[in-house]
């Protein structure tokens, strides 16, 4: 026996401070290695998609902010001020956000999952959650310049207040979270890449479709499927605020939907993740 | 280390089956038959060994090690990794194992350093801790040079280099190295191994490599598996399996164009010999062998001959003396 614990001992080979917990698996078994913790976790995948942006993701940000204006400057022919007017720019301004956490993140995880890049997080003790919220956080943050830059633009394009732009730092991260969890989902649960690239384009084209034509003059369906799509409650909330004396209630109630949708899709997204990388 | 600790076993794999249905194409690939992937695999990697699965495309490599490593649930049959039963919990390999898998796109686009970093991390390191063993690493493999730069923007091998790193930040007990030196030039190679021989003296580390690579799995194994459609067809050391051929001596002969039939020395030859094109390889007693070259070299089927060498055997030779089904071991590479 003492052999088998001088063994348990040096088969270890973890530093002082790890856990250990030797009898676990049955007899003799080594201790384990420290589990990452979330938080820690969720940090480290966080900065490291995060500085992804530099090599990979900034001229795609570049377009969705082009995009986004160009579409305004487009409507601004056929719009003139009123409720209609800050539909177009809500809607463009959370259309960078689909654009983004939506679409570009379903890609990416499609592709991750395709090419064999889970195993890489599979193989390490990271909680899926960390991997899934890590990511989905950093795709979120890359549309905060870009949906500021659409905001600002469009305000002034079609002549709106900007006093209540702050509400931004409600409405991208809510929102982020709404439209990164279902396009993480997405691309994880998608049976092929190609598959999960189309519902991360077909998203972001109800996005634009559903988010800037103003909402009075749709068809009763389209109108439904508008009221499906977390997004819609972004641009709402947004669009509310370029009142005098917005609802405030109403806008909050609108955050909480893409609050409520946030946390059920990346719940979803974390499990399509577990179930993803271990087959 | 004394005597009993050494001759540990460090991983039992017990009747291990993997059969991969049938028609499931993949990234637009027509359907195919179902493939037992594994096939009853029985295997014991004891402890501070470097423990090497050679094989060709396609006998089960892969599969083996994705099952060890708790990517893959077996079908039947069980895994035990340092007293874990990782059929049972494959979570656990995570805290066991260091991986080096063949795919590097969830790093590509890091730089080196962060790569190592975050992959530190991720293990559970503390950010002072994952940073320190980061340099430590990236220095130890001479990776310093190009630590700022996105693994994307690196040549294959030092690609695989840096995948290498970030699978040694946070020590693990076992590495498992997916042909880990695939597209090195030889400085990189011998970094590699350095640092698997370091960890292994220093603490004891265990070393399981998959390789097709026949050279290296000479050099740097000390025992192997051949595997051959999800079986293990033979298990020991290098030498050993060498001796499963013999003293026999491996002769290639090159002709210019038609190997000269009508030369009666020649015509004997061509039944022991495996023909692909103009290249004949046969494996012959010594004897047997000096005359044959003397033959070739001597008469007038000296006039036919290109080129010719006489090698002692190799894991090649064995491989195919085992029955291994690749004509010419295609699968294997030499270099």
């Amino acid at each position: 026996m003492s052999a088998v614990s001088a063994e348990a001992v040096t088969a270890g080979a973890v530093r002082p401070g790890s856990e250990a917990r030797p009898r676990s698996g049955g007899d003799a078994a080594a201790p384990l290695a420290p589990r990452a913790k979330l938080l820690p976790a969720l940090a480290a995948v966080y900065r490291a998609q995060l500085s992804r942006a530099r090599v990979a993701r900034i001229p795609l940000l570049f377009v969705a902010t082009f995009q986004s204006v160009g579409i305004m400057i487009m409507m601004r022919g056929v719009v003139d001020g009123g409720a209609e007017a800050r539909a177009v720019v809500a809607g463009s301004s959370v259309l960078v956000v689909a654009f983004v956490a939506l679409n570009l993140l379903a890609q990416y995880f499609g592709q991750l999952r395709a090419s064999g890049g889970l195993d890489h997080y599979a193989t390490l003790p990271v909680p899926p959650a960390a991997v899934v919220l890590g990511a989905a956080a950093a795709y979120a943050s890359f549309t905060v310049p870009g949906t500021a830059v659409t905001a600002v633009v469009g305000s002034a394009l079609f002549g709106l207040p900007m006093g209540h732009l702050w509400v931004l730092a409600a409405v991208v991260p809510l929102s982020g979270a709404a439209l990164a969890g279902l396009g993480a989902a997405l691309g994880l649960l998608a049976p092929r890449q190609e598959l999960a690239t189309l519902c991360g384009q077909l998203g972001m084209s109800a996005a634009l479709l559903l988010g800037v034509l103003p909402a009075a003059h749709m068809p009763a369906p389209i109108a439904f499927a508008r009221d499906l799509l977390p997004s819609t409650y972004g641009v709402e909330a947004l669009a509310r605020t370029f009142d005098a004396r917005p609802d405030w209630a109403v806008v909050a109630a609108d955050l909480g939907v893409c609050a409520a949708v946030g946390v059920i899709s990346l719940a979803v997204a974390t499990w399509a993740y577990r179930r993803a990388a271990v087959r | 280390m004394n005597e009993a600790v050494a001759a540990a076993t460090v991983c039992t794999v017990r009747g291990l089956v993997k059969t991969y249905p049938a028609a499931r194409g993949r990234r637009g690939a027509p359907g195919t038959a179902a493939v037992r992937a594994s096939d009853g695999i029985d295997l014991e990697i004891r402890r501070g060994e470097i423990f090497g699965l050679l094989g060709p495309n396609g006998a089960g490599k892969s599969t083996l090690v994705r099952q060890l490593t708790g990517l893959l649930r077996p079908d039947e049959g069980g895994v035990e990794l340092l007293g874990h039963d990782l059929v049972r919990h494959p979570e656990r390999a995570a805290r066991l194992v260091g991986y080096l898998g063949q795919e590097s796109t969830a790093l590509d686009e890091l730089t080196v350093a962060l790569a190592a970093e975050t992959t530190g991390r991720l293990r559970g390191l503390s950010l002072r801790a994952a940073r320190e063993e980061r340099d430590a690493v990236l220095d130890e493999l001479g990776l310093t040079p190009i630590a700022g730069r996105p693994l994307k923007k690196l040549s294959g091998g030092q690609r695989r280099l840096a995948c290498f790193a970030a699978t040694l930040v946070g020590d693990r007990p076992v590495l498992v190295l997916d042909e880990p030196t695939a597209g090195m030039d030889p400085v990189a190679r011998r970094a590699v191994w350095a640092a698997v021989d370091r960890r292994r003296a220093e603490r004891g580390a265990t070393v399981l490599l998959v390789t097709h690579n026949v050279i290296e799995a000479e050099t740097v194994l000390d025992r192997v598996a051949v595997l051959e459609r999800g079986r293990i067809i033979a298990c020991d050391t290098p030498a050993g399996l060498k001796e499963l051929v013999g003293d026999e001596v491996r002769v290639e002969l090159v002709w210019r164009a038609e190997a000269p039939l009508h030369v009666p020395e020649v015509a004997a030859l061509r039944d022991a010999a495996q023909a692909a094109g103009r290249r004949w390889t046969l494996r012959l007693a010594p004897a047997e062998a000096r005359a044959a070259v003397a033959a070739v070299t001597g008469g007038p089927a000296f006039a036919a001959l290109d080129d010719f060498t006489l090698t002692t055997p190799s894991l090649e030779d064995v491989y195919l003396a085992l029955g291994g089904r690749a004509e010419g071991a295609e699968g294997l590479v030499k270099a």
